[in-house]
């Protein structure tokens, strides 16, 4: 018995016939987008670990130079030294199409081409340990940005799989059963009352014949 | 063109100013949550949160997961690594297959 209330018309029944074509041919294709969002991200998801560890080890190496920086010198000197920086960073974002999911990539330009604008200070009140520290970060800005890029893109994509993969789900475990289990439904009531006309024909014929020809009082009278 | 901005406790943060990001210290979760909700609405591309902070933000901070832009990315603080940002990896990882099945071991 189908679950939900269908009428068994064969109008019905074509209508249902091809939502299961779609329905079948969309699980395929949403099966197919699932498979290959996974190898994808599969891919990326590992590099975006190693890329992680890598960042989170550089930050932590520049956290350290800066502790030490700033042991070896006053505050305001060091508030002084960084308030002011000379150096810009701008992003551009092209969008990358992975299995239609928008994904951003990052391209990072610096205001002015000079490596040594990143020390915004003069150097005759700060310490050496400072030019150190802020290098350590500038050398590690590169691997962040990639790693930003990376990390949002595994994001993006692992919400896309998730999506995709109820999708998928509820077609072949709803949707699909569903409509087959309402086609076959259709299918045998339509059946059911051809027959039950055929039979309500041979009756009449046969009440008709009766009629006609009084079979009956016939096999009486011998 | 979109900027990049840290947010985090001051200490954590400073030396990017020199690098030339935009840096945002934070004293309190209220002062973070409003100067966040202001940056990530602010044409800012990619927004470095430390770890500290982003625990105690981590609504808000879901809502922005799935969005195309910006890219929030957790940073460790001075203070130490607190390990959320590679939970946050091996989330998408989980959220993706249904388990961790990759970095699961480590």
């Amino acid at each position: 018995m189908a679950k939900t209330q269908v009428n068994p018309t064969r109008m019905e029944l074509t209508r249902l016939k091809r939502k299961l074509v779609t329905a079948t041919r969309g699980h395929k294709l949403l099966k197919d987008k699932r498979d290959e969002l996974m190898r994808q991200f599969l891919d990326m998801v590992r590099d975006n670990m190693a890329l992680r560890l890598r960042v989170e080890e550089g930050i932590k190496a520049a956290n350290t130079n800066f502790v030490i920086a700033k042991a070896s010198m006053s505050e305001e000197t060091l508030h002084t030294a960084l308030m002011a920086p000379k150096q810009e960073v701008y992003l551009e974002a092209s969008t990358k199409n992975v299995m239609s999911v928008d994904i951003p990539e990052f391209d990072y330009r610096t205001r002015t081409a000079d490596t040594n604008d990143i020390y915004s200070y003069g150097f005759a009140f700060t310490s050496g340990d400072l030019d150190d520290a802020v290098k350590s970060l500038a050398d590690i800005l590169p691997k962040m940005l990639e790693l930003a890029q990376k990390e949002k893109a595994c994001q993006l994509l692992s919400s896309e799989i998730e999506k995709t993969r109820r999708r998928v789900n509820a077609l072949e475990h709803v949707i699909i059963p569903e409509t087959q289990e309402n086609i076959k439904y259709i299918t045998m009531k339509l059946d059911e009352n051809e027959r039950s006309s055929q039979i309500r024909l041979l009756k009449v014929k046969d009440m008709m014949l009766e009629k006609a020809h009084h079979y009956q009082e016939k096999e009486v009278s011998w | 063109m979109y900027k990049v901005a840290v947010i985090g406790g001051y200490d954590s943060i400073y030396g990017f100013a020199a690098l030339g990001l935009d840096t945002y210290p934070v004293e309190n979760s209220a002062e973070g949550v409003k100067i966040f909700r202001q940056l990530a609405d602010g044409g800012y591309g990619v927004i470095y949160i430390t770890e500290a902070l982003a625990g105690e933000l981590s609504a808000e901070l879901e809502k922005y997961k799935e969005q195309y832009l910006p890219a929030v990315i957790q940073i460790p603080g001075v203070s130490g690594n607190t390990g959320a940002g590679i939970a946050g990896v091996k989330k998408s990882v989980e959220q993706a297959i249904g388990s961790d099945i990759i970095f699961g071991e480590q």
